[in-house]
């Protein structure tokens, strides 16, 4: 065969283009495969099967304040999870509202739809479940702690040093729904208790709550409940005027405020 | 003296360091190796206890590693300035010092690499990226151009260096090790420096010096979007790209400064490495300085008049809080005093610019750590726990001059092995310029002739 250096060079050129423009393009127009279900689903566009959203009352939360514990999400968190001080998954925080008010306010992991922390990650060991919630693959995180960069909530933490198992967990079967034992050097972040949920059970933080200001939800059945009460999701979220934290961003967080005294309702708390 | 006199000489003095180098040199280099071998012993702490040896922790999660990482970014572009810049501009005196510029790149480079890796919490995934890479994560985009950038520069560095090789190879002799004498030949590429083959060599430099621009810029661009694609403030700003091109520009000439006095001195290079050398170098400083000060003086004032969100509190870490100290210094210390020393004529000389030199590329270092650890230090959310501020811990201290010390342990190893100025180059400039004069000279006497008719 007769083939001309200028030929075979555009022939090389050609194929060098063809394996790394064309991925790219594919990627960019949304049909990248591991972004979504740590690569096992074929396409972002699939319609989800749930759509777990929070809802927090912030008229019902005082922090337990009032029962004179520590707030309860919190500690249900940290049983579970094995949460140390300054990493608990959700955060519960006294701020100040208008007019010399203060509130509290529980921050857990939003669970973005258009969530930063996926988005940067270079290996996709962060992905949106089925259920549209954020999860974290210890098995494939190479630590770069991008996502810790790119979460504007600061709810993305970093496990610093080797951590024991505990005896119940050292045999537990390791899953993103159920990231136990901790691995060290990779990033953790709330599950939105992926592994309960699957049985019907509510999440930790929201059967933890004594005061039913927590409500777990799904957008596309449209109910919600505290473990007290079924609520209708949507009505519920347009007649009690709700926000979500720094939506601004364009983040699309799954967690919605209900204001009620003195929050500056969708914008942030002054510290 | 006969152009063929000088370029003698200039092999000889070229080529010496490379049979015996000097006690100084040696000593140098054993200290590099013992700060090296220090941090690669806490390194290996790091890899069985994790990062928790460092400093960081979840609030200010990205610390010396992440600094030095940027820093080696910017120290990189003093290669493309240097020898592909000035070199498409036209300018010729730079010629003695492309070399020099083009071995801190490669090393910058790799000293890059390098601190990612320290500061992966699973480094024995590194692969991972290349398994399960994503490609709309800014890392990737990095980690192919930081590639793509090392690897073209190191070809940059090695096709003008083939006739130089060629040099070694027949001079050197019986002065080197065996196996020396073979890797010259393998490298030298049979170049016989004949003319279609000088030719050939100045064809694809020219090419060269073109290709490797864009990916020099590509490298700090997006470096830059590593930090600018968050949402954070001091990071989350359009800026951010072109102002780490200006400041790499900047640190990378400074680099190339002391590189240059420290080579002269060691290799006695200084009739090579002239004043001259110096103070166009030291013109370019000032100027990239310049338009660095520029640059966050535009950042901070369009920040600093509106106090969007968390804009004051970031602000008045600078202005007057924990990091202004750093803050002001930089000016002082990167801009002010350089620009004195330089305009200043009695400070203009080799001694003042090498100060200059040595002030902004200690300085710029500074001015990374008070890029990266500013930003992280502000909590985006009210907080449970208040986490005590970073400090760096002495582990992470010592690992950080793995990367700093072996940049310069690298540089050093690679002139011990091949001439740290262009022979070749300069030699072929002096041809051109003789070249240049008995034509001047020709043109002169045909006038002459054609007077006298």
């Amino acid at each position: 065969m007769n083939i001309s250096r200028r030929s075979l060079l555009r022939g090389i050129g050609l194929i060098g283009l063809s394996t790394t423009v064309l991925p790219v393009i594919d990627k960019i127009s949304g049909l990248d495969s591991k972004a979504v279900a740590g690569g096992t689903k074929n396409s972002g566009k699939e319609k989800l099967t749930k759509q777990w959203v929070r809802i927090i009352d912030l008229k019902k939360c005082d922090g337990c304040e009032g029962l004179g514990m520590e707030p309860q999400c919190m500690a249900a968190d940290r049983s579970v999870y094995h949460r140390l001080e300054g990493e608990e998954w959700i955060d519960v925080k006294k701020v100040h509202g208008e007019g010399d008010s203060t509130y509290w306010m529980p921050i857990p992991c939003m669970h973005c739809e258009n969530a930063p922390c996926v988005k940067v990650c270079p290996v996709g060991a962060t992905y949106h479940s089925e259920t549209g919630t954020v999860l974290v693959d210890n098995r494939k995180c190479i630590g770069c702690r991008f996502c810790l960069a790119a979460c504007p909530y600061d709810r993305r933490f970093f496990y610093w040093e080797k951590r024991d198992a505990s005896p119940k967990d050292a045999f537990a079967e390791y899953s993103p729904e159920f990231p136990l034992p901790p691995r060290m050097g990779t990033a953790n972040k709330c599950v939105l208790c992926e592994s309960f949920t699957k049985d019907g059970k509510l999440p930790a933080c929201i059967g933890g709550c004594p005061r039913g200001a927590m409500y777990f939800g799904d957008l596309e059945t449209d109910v919600a409940t505290n473990g007290q009460e079924v609520v209708p999701l949507k009505k519920m979220l347009a007649e009690h005027n709700a926000y979500r934290y720094k939506e601004e961003l364009g983040t699309k967080p799954r967690v919605y405020y209900l204001p009620g005294h003195g929050q500056e309702q969708g914008r942030e708390p002054r510290e | 003296m006969s152009n063929n006199e000088r370029s003698l000489e200039l092999e000889e003095i070229a080529l010496k360091p490379l049979v015996k180098p000097g006690l100084g040199y040696n000593i140098g280099l054993a200290s590099l190796a013992v700060v090296v071998a220090v941090g690669v012993l806490f390194y290996a702490g790091q890899l069985w206890k994790g990062l928790s040896v460092t400093g960081m922790q979840n609030q200010v999660f990205w610390g010396l590693y992440i600094t030095t990482f940027v820093y080696f970014i910017g120290i990189s572009l003093a290669g493309t300035l240097v020898s592909a810049i000035l070199r498409l501009s036209g300018q010729h005196w730079q010629s003695p010092v492309s070399r020099i510029a083009e071995v801190i790149t490669g090393s910058a480079l790799i000293g890059a690499l390098l601190m990612v890796v320290i500061d992966m919490g699973r480094p024995e995934r590194l692969l991972n990226i290349f398994i399960h890479g994503r490609i709309q994560s800014p890392l990737l985009w990095d980690v192919i151009a930081v590639n793509t950038y090392l690897f073209g520069s190191l070809l940059y560095l090695y096709i003008p260096m083939i006739p130089d090789l060629a040099l070694c190879r027949d001079k050197l002799g019986e002065s080197v090790s065996p196996i020396r004498q073979k890797i010259y030949r393998l490298l030298a590429l049979g170049w016989q420096n004949t003319p279609e083959q000088k030719e050939r060599l100045e064809k694809v430099i020219g090419i060269m010096s073109v290709v490797i621009i864009p990916a020099g810029i590509a490298v700090h661009s997006v470096t830059a979007w590593i930090f600018g694609m968050t949402l954070r403030s001091g990071w989350d700003t359009t800026i951010l790209a072109p102002y780490f091109v200006v400041s790499a520009f900047f640190s990378g000439v400074a680099m190339v400064i002391v590189a240059m006095a420290i080579f002269r001195k060691a290799f006695g290079l200084e009739k090579y490495l002239t004043v001259d050398h110096f103070k166009k170098l030291g013109w370019l400083l000032i100027a990239m300085g310049l338009v660095y000060g520029y640059f966050n003086f535009a950042e901070l004032l369009t920040e600093a008049y509106k106090v969007k969100g968390h804009e004051l509190e970031f602000l008045s870490m600078f202005f007057t809080g924990r990091f202004s100290m750093l803050f002001w210094l930089f000016f002082l210390d990167c801009i002010l005093l350089p620009v004195f020393l330089m305009v200043w004529p009695t400070t203009r000389n080799i001694t003042g610019i090498t100060i200059a030199g040595v002030l902004v590329v200690i300085g710029v270092w500074f001015k990374r750590y008070i890029f990266v650890i500013p930003t992280l230090s502000l909590a985006n959310t009210p907080t449970y726990f208040d986490s005590a501020p970073y400090r760096a811990s002495l582990p992470e201290l010592s690992i950080t001059m793995i990367g700093l010390a072996g940049f310069a342990l690298l540089i050093a190893l690679f002139f011990r092995f091949f001439p740290a100025i262009p022979v070749w180059e300069i030699a072929n400039e002096w041809d051109k310029e003789s070249a240049e004069i008995s034509s001047i000279n020709s043109v002169r006497l045909g006038k002459f002739k054609g007077g006298a008719k």
